[in-house]
């Protein structure tokens, strides 16, 4: 065969290598999304919303006590987190030249890295070892460690964004430090920085292991902060590798409102940031 | 530099070394809770592979294989899709599919484990089964197939794990490709070379760096817990089998831990814990390096603000 013809075919067959790659990857996307709305839809009802759960045997019931529980170990999370990541943030990009800061950062990037089921390890030995029982504070605080590098990696790579000349501007006109990245920096970011959180908060809350051993599970309804809590996904997980049909059906709906909460974030995230690059662009 | 602007500093650098702290605390509280583990079995422990917590013994040595074998085994999956997906994506695509086919392939990393594990219970695991089932006979001597088609088991779980990472790989591989200089792919259609050889030029240029992107993707896979102890079977065995039930790390630490019969127990669960944790850390920093050399070495043109964000969210 004609030397340049088989290199042609290599190069044809390469790309078509590389387009049915995506579709490969697309393919299970699609699988879990089909099955997780078409099976969820069935069991999702208003009961899920405001009723508990059911002992097995009895039909009905809900996953009001794991939703509310998931809404305040994220809640939890986030306290503990954005002031620690916003803040961690702005250090490293002001002083972002420094060796402190790049240690920072590489510590951020470590963090990032823990597997979930160790943060839960880490968790357990901190905040449940001493007091001798699982708490919702236990869980929250899993959370948040897993929280604070993400938050602090987004919030330092939007506010080295903002034009230089915008802090200089502000120090030229006698501001201090603190005035200018507070009322100058920071301000001109957080359209960004409050996309990140979103994203961020979408991320933990669909987190089950760091909760196994620290929140725990709970059957009733508790708001006690001290005391075990439900979450939504360790009910999905209790439900799932249980034998009853009622149970995978209640599992099902919850991983629906599961996958429903992290396509809204990232949907609402996605457009935030076309709406910011447009801002830029038009300057 | 005025003093309220040394405080600032300060006060700032006191919130940052909070990471730095939390970092080296995993690493201690792990160590002191696992101390009467690594004191009593000592290196016995990574050796020995009977785990019986009911007579006292513990050996780890199934996990170690179990989280190996299904990490490789998705890479060896995710790696070439994850590298054509790059590719495609950075140099092939029409521009008005790109954006699209970027978000859908990164919500594969945002779709929570506890939902790949549910899928993987009941929709993967009896696809794999009767995978399993219609293999012919003449293979099933191999001892790669050997064993009773389970559905639950090696396969199963370096499946859902490849799909899992290939997010990780492909966007930090297309990060790296984006970053080669123009002038290398300028330079080889100068010579007359095909799309592939151009695009071939430009991966050898990149390949530190796609080391590092794959590496990032083998650290993710090691420390994934909740899709894995879904459908791996949790039984601690060494099989090089993909139909054998096998257990990891990160699954005998979430199926045992909340239960654990003793101190010993729990604190071997642990010491499982913190060798999981040296072992990503060794993995996600020499991958960090990889990527970062390979930033070095290109043009620092290749960071334009718009890309950043969008890296960002």
């Amino acid at each position: 065969m004609n030397r340049t013809r088989f290199r042609k075919i290599v190069s044809s067959l390469f790309v078509a290598f590389c387009a049915s790659a995506v579709v490969i990857a697309l393919i299970p996307l699609a699988f879990i999304l089909f099955f997780v709305i078409s099976q969820g839809i069935r069991s999702v009802n208003l009961d899920f919303f405001t009723h508990l759960p059911q002992p097995v045997g009895e039909p009905g019931g809900g996953m009001a006590n794991a939703i509310v529980g998931t809404l305040i170990l994220s809640g939890l999370a986030a306290l503990m987190a954005v002031p620690i990541g916003v803040v961690s943030g702005i250090y490293m990009s002001e002083y972002a030249g420094t060796r402190f800061a790049s240690m920072t950062r590489f510590a951020a990037d470590t963090l990032n890295g823990v597997p979930s089921i160790v943060i839960g390890l880490f968790a357990y030995g901190v905040a449940v070892l001493p007091f001798k029982h699982f708490s919702a504070l236990a869980g929250g605080f899993a959370l948040g460690v897993m929280m604070i590098p993400i938050i602090a990696r987004t919030t330092e790579e939007l506010l080295l964004l903002v034009p230089g000349t915008m802090r200089e501007g502000a120090l030229a006109l006698g501001a201090t430090r603190a005035r200018a990245v507070f009322s100058v920096v920071l301000p001109a970011a957080l359209p960004g920085i409050v996309t990140g959180v979103v994203l961020a908060l979408a991320r933990i809350a669909g987190e089950t292991a760091p909760l196994l051993f620290t929140a725990f599970n709970n059957r009733f309804f508790s708001t006690q902060l001290t005391e075990p809590i439900s979450s939504l996904t360790v009910q999905v997980y209790t439900y799932a590798i249980s034998p009853y049909d009622d149970w995978h059906r209640q599992a099902w709906a919850g991983a629906l409102v599961l996958v429903t909460i992290v396509l809204v974030c990232s949907l609402l995230a996605r457009l935030a940031t076309r709406r910011l690059e447009r801002m830029h662009a038009r300057g | 530099m005025r003093s309220q602007d040394l405080g600032f500093r300060l006060a700032t650098g006191a919130f940052a070394l909070v990471l730095v702290l939390l970092v080296c605390g995993i690493g201690v509280e792990l160590a002191r809770v696992s101390m009467p583990s690594i004191q009593r079995f000592g290196f016995a422990f990574w050796r020995t592979s009977i785990w019986d917590p009911v007579a006292g013994e513990f050996g780890a040595l199934p996990f170690i294989w179990g989280t190996l074998y299904s990490s490789i085994l998705a890479l060896l999956i995710a790696t070439p899709i994850a590298l054509g997906i790059a590719v495609f994506l950075s140099e092939l695509c029409p521009a008005f599919l790109r954006q699209p086919l970027m978000f859908l392939t990164e919500l594969l990393a945002a779709i929570p484990s506890i939902v790949y594990g549910l899928w993987g219970i009941f929709v993967l695991v009896p696809f794999v089964r009767s995978l399993e089932t219609s293999l012919p006979d003449a293979l099933r001597q191999l001892p790669l197939f050997s064993g009773p088609p389970l559905g639950l088991g090696m396969l199963s779980a370096a499946l859902i794990l490849a799909v899992m990472v290939i997010p990780f790989s492909s966007s930090v591989s297309r990060e790296v490709l984006k970053s080669v200089p123009a002038a290398q792919r300028e330079g080889a259609y100068a010579l007359g070379a095909t799309r592939f050889e151009a695009i071939r030029a430009a991966l050898f240029y990149a390949r530190t760096g796609i080391v590092g992107a794959v590496m990032l993707g083998f650290g993710r896979a090691l420390g994934e817990t909740m899709a894995v102890t879904m459908v791996i079977g949790n039984t601690p065995q060494i099989s090089l089998s993909l139909f054998a039930p096998q257990y990891t790390m990160a699954a005998v630490i979430a199926n045992e831990f909340a239960e654990a019969a003793d101190d010993l127990h729990l604190s071997a669960l642990v010491e499982i814990g913190l060798v999981l944790f040296i072992i990503t850390l060794l993995v996600n920093s020499l991958s960090r390096l990889l990527i970062w050399s390979m930033a070095q070495t290109s043009a620092p043109a290749s960071v334009t603000p718009g890309e950043t964000a969008e890296a960002a969210a």
